[in-house]
């Protein structure tokens, strides 16, 4: 067996999701990497590598991911990396690093505390410096965009980005949401994601150190990502040409999944991606109630490969998990996991 | 693993104001000039891997979102590292495990810093006006260091000189002092006892971009009288900013990475089977002080190699022959620079000031508070030591 076909999720935690908390993210990261690592029997010295994801202009400080090695313990000193993007990133990776074959065990995280600043504040200085950000559109407006295009393009419609919303929560009648008023048209109040501060850990083994540790590994069986154009006036926003291109390099039409997990913020941007993608009505969307529900930046993305996890350890055969970053979904990732009998 | 190799290197002329080019133009000059070395256009990569520094220093958060069509990689994966000054070193390596790891054939490693257009001293304290700079951070050690090792003051001057000699033999380097002498550094003023203004990096804009390809890609270019740099090892290692018993004058983090990638090179006598290695040099001091924790000189006595001129491109162990850190500091691109020398080294293309007859180089990247690690080797074969 090729080693990059050897490599499993084996465990994964997360923080409380909640909307504000006074924990830093050094002590977020402490606690969830505890909750990820003890259930295997694992301790710190175990992990042979480490690969956190965060951004500096979420935490609001240079540097910020630099206290965080005394959350994975680095002493003595640990094979270590750091991504500016989210957790799902960090375990992509990690994942590459597991296949160099010298190492066996890696944990990975993602972490944000978004409720420290203004969404609308710190989005648009993610956007082009010269053309885009100086007009200082933030992340609703462009999704309000997508939403459109999506619309106009029969993909979505405001009843069914209703209908996302009422069962990403749980809650809510479709009726009812639909009289409430627009926050950026066509989108309203029901179709923004929440703010939300957490973080996620996640162990990542190969080969017999992953069976040792548990008795049914989520394995790694297709991992891509791909970025596109950053524009969105330039891009046909009613498709997402670097999810399906990621979709096909992972092996997605090798075999059905039976679960997927998408990091949709906004309603409509599930809907557009389960078209992209092409799952059928038989696939489970988003039963973690995905990122509308909770959506703790930088680590939305790796809790979405956690819950498609979940469905492996549950006896699932194969399920799809899929990150994104950038505006109108630039960039996207998408990770196959399987179970073997 | 699959073997990798730098087949095309690349950078910017780096200077305190690179106000001629926007910030998608000034990666594109550094990776234009990686492509024509390696003979290749922006088609042949399969994948970017893209470093920088905090990103608070531009005030453009995640950059490569918007790079990502200046760097022709729309359709492609697009990964950004960031592990603080080591960022460059690490975005060579990452890119190196792409191509090691048979995930892809051929890919682009690009580190960049535009350093002028916002204020480092002020995003080093996150805006709180209360930072130290990365001198105030070093000063101590370097004074601890000086107190152990009983070094003369002069050893500091003396990289201020060499590191800029070095830079007048290269035509990127930022700063050009014609006239740079031991008087001159020692008359500076005084930044952070026992650094001088002279004994300290500057701020630069400035790029770097290296092609990796596989071992079929190196052996093409090889063929086609074009030398490759092979990868013979790749390490990093990071430990935490301070607890009773750290030692940041010899970090054991900086240790285990040496051992680590010697050992990958199957190197066991670094001082004579290395021909040259680029050390990440901010202020003077670090010369000696990392020569001693690469194993490059035994402990206390770094300070009397440089003292004898042996790190000079002309001694027997010349170090950071590009100019170094000391005369060029895009910071997120200055580890990837220091991979990028080693590589022109070993591939003899690093013109005037090429180490004659260099086969093995070391490259060396380190970050925050002489906290993060990373390191490669590079040889003009596979089997440099037979």
């Amino acid at each position: 067996m090729a080693i990059s076909d050897d490599i499993a999720v084996v465990g994964w935690a997360q923080t409380p999701m909640v909307r504000h908390t006074d924990l830093s993210e050094v002590q977020l990261l402490l606690r969830v990497i505890t909750d990820a690592i003890e259930p295997l029997g694992l301790t710190r010295a175990d992990i042979d590598f480490t690969c956190l994801g965060s951004c500096d202009y979420i935490t609001g400080q240079a540097f910020s991911f630099v206290g965080n090695l005394d959350a994975i313990g680095a002493w003595p000193p640990k094979r270590d990396s750091h991504v500016e993007m989210d957790g799902a990133w960090a375990l992509y990776e990690a994942w590459l690093r597991l296949q160099e074959g010298d190492i066996d065990i890696a944990v990975v995280t993602g972490s944000g505390r978004s409720s420290t600043g203004d969404p609308a504040l710190i989005y648009p200085m993610e956007m082009d410096p010269y053309f885009l950000a100086p007009i200082g559109a933030d992340p609703v407006t462009f999704a309000a965009l997508q939403a459109r295009a999506a619309i106009k393009a029969g993909i979505a419609d405001e009843r069914a980005m209703a209908e996302v919303a009422v069962r990403a929560r749980g809650k809510g009648e479709v009726d009812e949401l639909l009289k409430g008023d627009y926050v950026r048209e066509p989108l309203r109040r029901h179709d923004l994601p929440p703010i939300t501060d957490g973080a996620a850990a996640m162990v990542l083994a190969r080969g017999d150190r992953a069976r040792e540790l548990v008795e049914r590994p989520a394995y790694i069986t297709g991992f891509d990502h791909r970025t596109e154009c950053h524009n969105p006036s330039f891009r046909a926003l009613d498709d997402s040409p670097s999810t399906r291109i990621a979709a096909e390099a992972a092996g997605l039409g090798k075999a059905p999944v039976e679960l997927a997990e998408l990091q949709a913020a906004f309603t409509h941007e599930e809907l557009l991606l389960r078209s992209v993608l092409g799952l059928s009505d038989e696939v489970k969307v988003n039963p973690s109630g995905g990122a509308l529900k909770e959506n703790p930046i930088m680590a939305s993305g790796l809790c979405r490969i956690g819950y498609a996890a979940d469905h492996i350890f549950g006896g699932g055969n194969r399920a799809l998990a899929h990150s994104t970053s950038g505006p109108c979904l630039q960039q996207n990732l998408i990770c196959i996991l399987e179970g073997r009998s | 693993m699959i073997p990798a190799a730098v087949v095309g290197v690349g950078q910017t002329h780096h200077k305190s104001k690179r106000r001629d080019v926007s910030f998608g133009g000034l990666v594109r000059e550094a990776v234009f000039r990686a492509l024509d070395d390696a003979q290749m256009t922006m088609a042949d990569i399969d994948a970017v891997i893209i470093g920088k520094a905090p990103d608070l220093f531009e005030g453009v958060m995640k950059p490569e979102l918007y790079l990502s069509d200046a760097l022709g990689a729309v359709g492609k994966p697009m990964f950004r590292v960031h592990t603080a000054g080591s960022v460059g070193g690490t975005t060579g390596i990452v890119a190196a495990s792409h191509v090691q790891t048979g995930k892809h054939t051929t890919v682009l490693a690009v580190a960049f810093e535009k350093q002028s257009e916002g204020n480092a001293q002020f995003a080093l304290g996150s805006g709180k006006g209360a930072s130290l700079g990365a001198g105030g951070s070093f000063a101590p050690f370097i004074r601890s260091y000086i107190h152990r090792s009983g070094a003369p003051e002069h050893i500091g001057w003396k990289v201020a000189v060499k590191d800029r000699q070095n830079a007048l033999k290269n035509p990127y380097a930022h700063l050009k002092l014609q006239d740079i002498s031991i008087e001159k550094v020692k008359e500076s003023p005084m930044m952070w006892e026992p650094i001088r203004f002279l004994e300290s990096c500057p701020s630069s804009d400035g790029a770097c971009a290296l092609v990796i390809t596989d071992e079929d890609g190196g052996k093409a270019a090889a063929a086609a009288g074009r030398p490759p740099a092979w990868i013979l090892g790749t390490s990093s290692r990071s430990e935490p900013p301070a607890f009773p018993g750290r030692d940041p004058v010899r970090p054991q983090a900086c240790l285990t990475c040496a051992e680590d990638v010697y050992a990958q090179a199957g190197i066991t006598r670094p001082r004579e089977q290395i021909d040259m290695a680029e050390l990440y040099v901010p202020f003077s001091w670090h010369e000696p002080m990392w020569l001693e924790s690469h194993h490059l000189a035994d402990e206390g006595e770094g300070w009397k190699l440089t003292d004898a001129g042996e790190t000079e491109i002309t001694g027997s162990m010349p170090i950071n022959c590009s100019g170094g850190v000391l005369s060029s500091n895009p910071i997120g691109a200055s580890g990837l620079l220091r991979f990028a020398e080693a590589a022109l080294q070993v591939r003899g293309m690093a013109g005037e000031h090429q180490v004659e007859g260099c086969r093995t180089a070391l490259g060396m990247a380190y970050g925050a508070n002489s906290q993060y690690f990373s390191m490669w080797v590079v040889a003009n074969s596979l089997q440099p030591f037979g």
